[in-house]
């Protein structure tokens, strides 16, 4: 098994896919010749041609349209947004037409599209290059979400979700690309979508998160050991259907739970989590549930202070899983 | 006064994580400006100069040539005077910081007095009532002396140990964390249930049932009462000799079959020839408005489609404007959609006038009730073979009889006669040359 980088998952789980099947296309702004801004699509073009590592014009809603029709008509686009940010344009598209063609059509139709978007800050980014849309299009039946943090998980979920029948969205965080690594067989596997995955085993707290932010939580975990506290890390890796029984039992585990992302807190993923928490397991809480976000504030800052204080890092983490485990 | 300053791999660009200084263009006890490029460095994505933030000796390199470093990395120390306010240390926030939070963590932690001792999360009360645990007895080593889930855990561990064996059932305190996950929280996906009530018969033993009058049932009643009560009706009958439309249908049905995919039934012929009579008698088509008659000049056929439970009156708009084959189309349609359950309000909308194929479950005479507020209804019955006398001579001829029932107030008998009589003479001149379309 090879270790590899996040980026290179999310490449190879494109190439093994367009080599498997000859519908699997990936379009976007500068995913042919240049091989993607990010390169994740480098070689794509080489290897498949001009049709099936398609350059197209700055225009978001084109982009999310053209690969809805190109579904419906039985190809299996992979549309890539440049940044989540400049997904908007397409919300229209993803959340009105693509999410809701099976029901709308009464099971006649499909769209089997993925949309891979790159998400999050710290890379001085600021306004336009750093935001988590991930609160934007959850909660939206019809869609399925996926936001992998381990590359063993970004090229199973990657390959599961062109093999999913329904749109997908894959959130793929940019800062992981080149700092995140780790185990990836070379052979062909796919993560299921919806089942999320325990990180560490631990009986002091629960700490369920997904992407990026999983990389301070590792980090703290590993820190907390030393003085004496263990914490059971969650990653959940699909936010769209949510593992609701592995979220209970990660809380069942140590009755003390802390959900942690980057997307600001209200309204957000752990909203969520936190209610299907409130809802089943009650009796079995022994601290209320605690929630660790990005702020709520219109946009990650350009400046660095700014910067700093909008993200989690591994010593805000820690302290919050302190916190918790002290309670 | 002179301070120490790290110079740090900056970031560079959006995806960049860590970077290769390339070369060191000042060397240690060299002066360097702000902004003055101090090293060459490496990335995925661009080559650049790193400049120095502050003016100041370089006191030490702390990353060699070739080394890569994440981001954030200080790769040299630059000691500066500390007359401008540049020189402030970027490592100091950073190692402050922490010290502060475990500061704040202690004071809280050592907040003593217990505040927390009597106030018992739901895990821990659940806990103590399953192993019979005194809460009093139990020490609390969360915040404010509070009593965590771990505390009850493990006090119940302990007297566990010191009872010995006596334990046995209850001793499994690692919880299987699969066995009693709920799923079962409320969603609104459940449709709500219907709440049963059960009839309880008052006279048991006397073999009556109790049906529930649907709104369809409740609305025919209303409107046969209404009709009965309001419409003073008439009632007369006629006989068609239809020997020559028995013949012409039973030589085109089979070609209409395979042409249109649909029967061609003997009521589209009917309704042809009442369409045209009531062409020629328009009073037929009217309705009583106390102090006037309105008669309608579209002639909008209504059509008594029965079911198991109920009889309903699909309309077929202008059907003078059909022909036979678009009549047995449109009865096809509505007979269909009857069946089916799936008639639209506009489908039973704008009648006129009604015909009711009693034939079709075998009636030979029936006196209908007219469909309120129309003038009349016509039923068309069974055809049967009867020997006829035709020129003093007996043959065996199809026939037919038509009734109609008439609103009194406005037709009299004479000219529902004349209206008959067209019907009847339509009906009997269909010959093997009278065309469908």
């Amino acid at each position: 098994m090879a270790v590899m980088d996040y980026i290179d998952a999310i490449r190879l789980a494109m190439k093994e896919e367009m080599e498997r099947d000859e519908d699997v296309f990936v379009l976007g702004e500068d995913v042919g010749v240049k091989g993607g801004v990010f390169t994740t699509t480098k070689g794509l073009h080489e290897q498949f041609g001009e049709l099936r590592a398609m350059d197209t014009p700055l225009a978001e809603s084109a982009i999310a349209g053209v690969a809805i029709g190109a579904a419906m008509y039985g190809m299996k686009p992979i549309a890539e947004m440049q940044y989540s940010d400049f997904m908007f344009p397409a919300t229209n598209q993803i959340i009105s037409e693509a999410a809701k063609i099976r029901y709308r059509s009464n099971n006649d139709w499909t769209c089997p599209i993925v949309i891979r978007a790159p998400i999050g800050g710290g890379v001085f980014g600021g306004l336009y290059h750093s935001q988590c849309p991930e609160s934007v299009f959850f909660g939206t039946p019809g869609l399925k979400i996926v936001a992998p943090y381990r590359p063993y998980d970004a090229k199973g979920l990657l390959k599961a979700a062109v093999r999913d029948e329904d749109p997908v969205i894959f959130f793929e965080n940019k800062k992981c690309y080149k700092l995140v690594n780790g185990e990836v067989p070379e052979e062909d596997y796919i993560v299921p979508i919806g089942v999320a995955n325990v990180l560490r085993e631990g009986d002091d707290i629960t700490v369920i998160g997904y992407s990026m932010p999983l990389r301070f939580v590792e980090q703290a975990a590993e820190e907390l050991q030393q003085e004496g506290i263990s914490a059971h890390i969650l990653d959940l890796r699909t936010i769209q259907p949510l593992d609701k029984e592995a979220i209970l039992e990660a809380v069942r585990k140590t009755g003390k739970v802390l959900i942690v992302h980057e997307d600001n807190k209200t309204g957000g993923v752990g909203a969520e989590v936190a209610a299907i928490i409130a809802e089943e397991l009650l009796y079995e809480l022994d601290a209320p549930i605690m929630r660790l976000c990005g702020p709520d504030v219109p946009a990650m800052p350009i400046n660095p202070p700014g910067e700093k204080f909008f993200l989690l890092n591994k010593d805000k983490v820690k302290e919050a899983m302190k916190h918790l485990a002290l309670y | 006064m002179k301070t120490l300053t790290e110079i740090v791999v900056p970031q560079l660009a959006e995806s960049l994580v860590n970077a290769t200084i390339d070369k060191w263009l000042k060397q240690p006890g060299d002066w360097v400006d702000i902004y003055e490029p101090i090293c060459e460095i490496l990335t995925d994505k661009v080559n650049a100069e790193l400049p120095s933030t502050v003016s100041g000796k370089l006191v030490k390199i702390l990353v060699g040539n070739g080394e890569t470093v994440p981001v954030g990395t200080p790769v040299c120390i630059i000691e500066t005077e500390a007359t401008g306010d540049a020189a402030e240390p970027a490592v100091q926030p950073a190692s402050t910081e922490p010290a502060a939070t475990t500061a704040g963590l202690a004071a809280i932690a050592t907040d003593d007095d217990a505040p927390m001792r009597n106030r018992f999360s739901p895990a821990v009360q659940q806990l103590a009532a399953e192993h019979g645990v005194r809460l009093s007895d139990v020490s609390g080593t969360g915040l404010g002396g509070r009593i965590t889930r771990k505390d009850v855990l493990a006090y119940v561990a302990s007297s566990k140990h010191s009872a010995g064996a006596s334990a046995s059932p209850a001793a499994s305190i690692s919880i299987d964390p699969k066995a009693q996950v709920r799923s079962s929280g409320m969603h609104l996906s459940e449709t709500p249930r219907i709440p049963k009530i059960e009839i309880e018969s008052s006279t048991p033993g006397r073999g009556e049932t109790f049906i529930d009058v649907t709104p369809m049932r409740n609305a025919i009643a209303r409107n046969m009462r209404q009709s009965v009560s309001e419409i003073p009706h008439a009632w007369t009958m006629i006989e068609v000799d239809v020997t020559n439309l028995v013949v012409l249908r039973n030589k085109l049905k089979d070609e209409f079959m395979k042409r249109e995919g649909i029967n061609l039934t003997y009521l589209a012929f009917l309704l042809k020839a009442v369409v045209n009579a009531i062409k020629d008698y328009p009073i037929m088509n009217s309705t009583w408005a106390v102090d006037k008659i309105i008669v309608k000049r579209d002639i909008n056929i209504s059509l008594a489609v029965g079911t198991e439970d109920s009889v309903l009156t699909p309309v077929i708009k202008n059907a003078d404007h059909k022909n036979v084959a678009g009549l047995a189309k449109e009865i096809d349609e509505l007979a269909r959609k009857t069946r089916e359950g799936k008639l639209t309000l506009s489908d039973m909308q704008g009648g006129t006038f009604t015909v009711n194929n009693t034939g079709s479950f075998g009636s030979i005479l029936s006196y209908p009730i007219i469909n309120y507020p129309q003038a009349a209804i016509l039923t068309f019955e069974s055809i049967v073979k009867r020997p006829v006398v035709i020129n003093d001579m007996i043959a065996v001829r199809s026939m037919a009889n038509l009734c109609l029932s008439l609103d009194h107030r406005i037709l009299d008998g004479v000219i529902c006669g004349r209206f008959l009589q067209r019907v009847k003479d339509n009906l009997e001149s269909f010959t093997l040359d009278s065309k469908l379309y």
